[in-house]
């Protein structure tokens, strides 16, 4: 199938040379993809703020604009005139490189996100390797900016960071592998096709692994323990102001929603929908993922750092094993049998095995003899 | 693994999210585990103690506002106690009946702070907080009926309390009393039984009994510690005797019995304000002294149960118009003398954790 930018570089290429097409396609592309991503993202910022504020019963910022619509912009611009702090002693250069390692990952995420039919920068075969391997990079970004910062606090954000990131990383992985067996495919647009039935129904529990390793790539509660403020200031960015903080902030954001989007194609049938025109409802999707999260922060404590490796390596980590297992069975005899009957047998496992995993697994209690 | 690794210093505090002021922490951290502790305090020293003994007894009131700036009207309390044991002096029924009202609510509040505060420490992001603020919010309402303000109150005087509550001040009373059991139970449904809540919470930081008792804890701390000690009870003082209520008792000690401490507390505050205004009877609401008030030569120690503990006023009086001498015990800050005890071992995550436990106030234990 064309995309939407192979279509413009045909139609462009009848009149200017084949480079100029090729460039000129390219850049719009970019830019759409911009834009799209940096609105969405400030447009999350107010509707977190907003969100988090009815869920404390207290109303969120509501005075710029019509019901505060405008203050991300007043915040980005208070960010961007603050003073840019770089601390005695810090590795300059790692600490200037950070907020760029963390952000660009971010942005490039979204080349092969597909909004609409067609709508994709870069379909490639290989989208879902693609997204692994270059969203995992800015958990390198985190690491060098607490390392760099010369802060104690940033230094254990990064510590955290590392282990964190890492052991999630395999769950998440193998969860995504039932999706990639099942579609038969790495591209993300053949698995929006492949989901007559949205594959959060068709596998449930590999669902659920995936959002929670997500949670906790994205650093959102309750594995929030990067930017844990009660315990370490303000994580990895405790010694960053101004422009570079607003990267970081801008790459939390840009994370959730690639991350919101990502979960939207492989999961919950991307654009399709009845009725209302593809792109719409898909960003009602990404929406209604973020709000999930947003309800999670708000309602969760934080675990531990030994109770949240405990929880991916004992509990997340296996269960993705037996479900990649099962799914590649299904996927084995899928012709033989009946669609319906993979539903209920995946359901039914789902619900066995979160019981089982419930009843068995006692988190550590954590006191170490010293 | 030969890999070397030493152990780091790492300042918590003063300026810290968690050190519910200006406390500081001087961690040795190995990795993430805590190796050992120094709490550093005096960051909020006012002298209030040196500062009492050049003011007259009345005078004194307002300071101990300023002790723990979170339940005031407890501090107003035991203070004018301690005045009262040394003077002699009788208080009117109906001011007593308003004190031990004043009290209770204020213990409410206090608790609603403290398990707040202590679930912000767990990480969640201040939603449970802002829940009980909206609680706070009517008890601070309350007060401000009585006495025009809402942190410091400065209501009660030597001899019963300043004024005598407006007419509107009752019927605002029983609605709060009404409803707040719901709240309470919606707090519990949220809380009690959270999965994240129970792990992070049970069996960490325990105090065993044996060592409450002999750091000379008091309060929530040692109640959840397993020792049914509670002045109210214990040492009775004004008129409690005359209401029926229970001590809630932990067993573990640990940081989850402590928060459960506190929640079964405000259940019983409520059955005591509920007792109270039922009993209220009409009359006086201070007693006729003579002013500058003068104290017989001799000394007294004084104490209740503030919402964090033992609350203690020592006072020596040479029969002029200010104490000779004037001491506070504080409750948080010989509770703090656990804290060590307790984190070692722990992460720091729950080091955070264990001190939101304890619910301390910087401003009694620097004063």
């Amino acid at each position: 199938m064309m995309t939407l930018l192979d279509q413009l570089r045909v139609w462009l290429s009848a009149a200017l040379p084949e480079w100029a097409a090729y460039v000129i396609a390219g850049v719009v592309g970019i830019v759409v993809i911009l834009v799209f991503v940096l609105t969405l993202v400030i447009v999350f910022i107010w509707y977190e703020r907003r969100l988090l504020g009815r869920f404390q019963i207290r109303l969120g910022p509501n005075r710029l604009g019509p019901e505060g619509i405008f203050q991300p912009i007043a915040t980005a611009v208070k960010v961007l005139l603050k003073e840019d702090i770089v601390p005695e002693r810090a590795d300059r250069i790692v600490h200037w490189l950070a907020p760029i390692v963390v952000f660009t990952p971010v942005l490039m995420v979204f080349a092969v996100i597909p909004l609409g039919p067609g709508a994709i920068l870069a379909d490639l075969n290989v989208g879902v390797l693609y997204f692994v391997a270059v969203g995992s990079v800015s958990a390198v970004g985190i690491y060098m900016a607490g390392w760099g910062s010369n802060n104690k606090y940033a230094l254990i954000a990064a510590m955290r960071t590392v282990a964190q990131i890492v052991s999630y990383e395999l769950p998440l992985v193998l969860s995504l592998l039932g999706v990639v067996l099942m579609a038969g495919s790495m591209s993300m647009t053949e698995i929006v096709d492949a989901q007559n039935l949205p594959f959060i129904i068709v596998q449930p529990l590999g669902f659920l692994i995936f959002f929670l390793g997500v949670l906790a790539e994205m650093n959102r509660c309750p594995f929030d323990l990067l930017e844990a403020d009660s315990e370490i200031v303000a994580g990895y960015h405790t010694e960053y102001s101004g422009m570079k903080f607003a990267m970081f902030y801008l790459g939390e954001y840009g994370h959730a929603l690639a991350y919101a989007c990502i979960i939207t194609t492989l999961f919950l049938g991307g654009w399709h929908g009845p009725v209302l025109p593809p792109f719409l409802w898909f960003l009602i999707k990404v929406v209604a993922v973020f709000s999930l999260v947003v309800w999670l922060r708000a309602t969760l404590p934080r675990l531990r750092v030994d109770q949240l490796m405990a929880f991916t390596w004992k509990g997340l980590f296996p269960m993705a094993l037996i479900n990649l297992f099962v799914v590649a069975v299904e996927v084995l005899w899928l012709s033989s049998l009946s669609y319906w009957l993979v539903v209920a047998v995946n359901i039914v496992l789902a619900a066995i095995l979160i019981l089982v995993w419930s009843k068995l697994f006692v988190l550590g209690r954590g006191k170490v003899e010293v | 693994m030969g890999l070397k690794t030493e152990p780091f210093i790492l300042n918590v505090g003063p300026q810290h999210p968690s050190t519910h002021g200006v406390f500081r922490m001087r961690v040795t951290l190995d990795g993430e585990v805590v190796v050992d502790l120094e709490p550093v305090i005096g960051y909020l020293h006012r002298g209030i103690e040196k500062l009492a003994e050049s003011r007259t007894y009345t005078q004194i009131i307002p300071l101990t506002d300023r002790l723990d700036y979170l339940a005031s009207m407890t501090n107003n309390f035991g203070y004018v106690l301690a005045v009262e044991k040394l003077g002699g002096i009788k208080v009117p029924e109906r001011a007593e009946y308003l004190r031990i009202i004043m009290a209770e609510l204020m213990r409410i509040s206090s608790h609603l702070m403290a398990v707040g505060f202590f679930l912000n420490d767990l990480g969640a992001m201040m939603t449970p907080v802002l829940y009980m603020w909206r609680e706070r919010e009517k008890i601070m309402d309350l007060f401000e009926m009585v006495c025009g303000q809402r942190l410091t109150y400065n209501y009660m005087r030597i001899g019963g309390v300043s004024q005598d509550i407006p007419e509107e001040f009752l019927p605002a009373l029983k609605r709060f009393i009404d409803e707040m059991p719901r709240f309470i139970d919606e707090y519990e449904q949220l809380l009690s039984e959270n999965e994240i809540l129970l792990v992070r919470t049970k069996g960490v930081g325990v105090l065993p009994r044996e060592t409450a008792i002999n750091v000379g804890a008091s309060g929530p701390v040692l109640r959840a510690s397993g020792v049914k000690w509670d002045i109210r009870k214990a040492d009775t003082y004004s008129i409690y005797d005359r209401f029926d209520f229970d001590v809630p008792v932990g067993n573990a000690g640990d940081c989850y019995d402590r928060y459960w401490v506190r929640i079964q507390e405000m259940r019983q505050s409520i059955r005591i304000v509920q007792q109270a205004m039922k009993q209220l009877p009409a009359g006086e609401v201070c007693a006729k002294l003579k002013q500058p008030l003068r104290l017989p030569v001799g000394e007294v120690y004084g104490h209740i149960e503030a919402p964090k503990g033992e609350l203690g006023f020592y006072l020596v009086s040479d029969n002029s118009i200010a104490p000779y001498r004037f001491h506070v015990r504080p409750p948080t800050l010989i509770n703090l003398t656990a804290l060590r005890d307790m984190v070692i071992g722990w992460k720091i995550a729950d080091l955070i954790v264990i001190f939101g436990s304890i619910d301390v106030c910087l401003g009694e234990i620097d004063r």
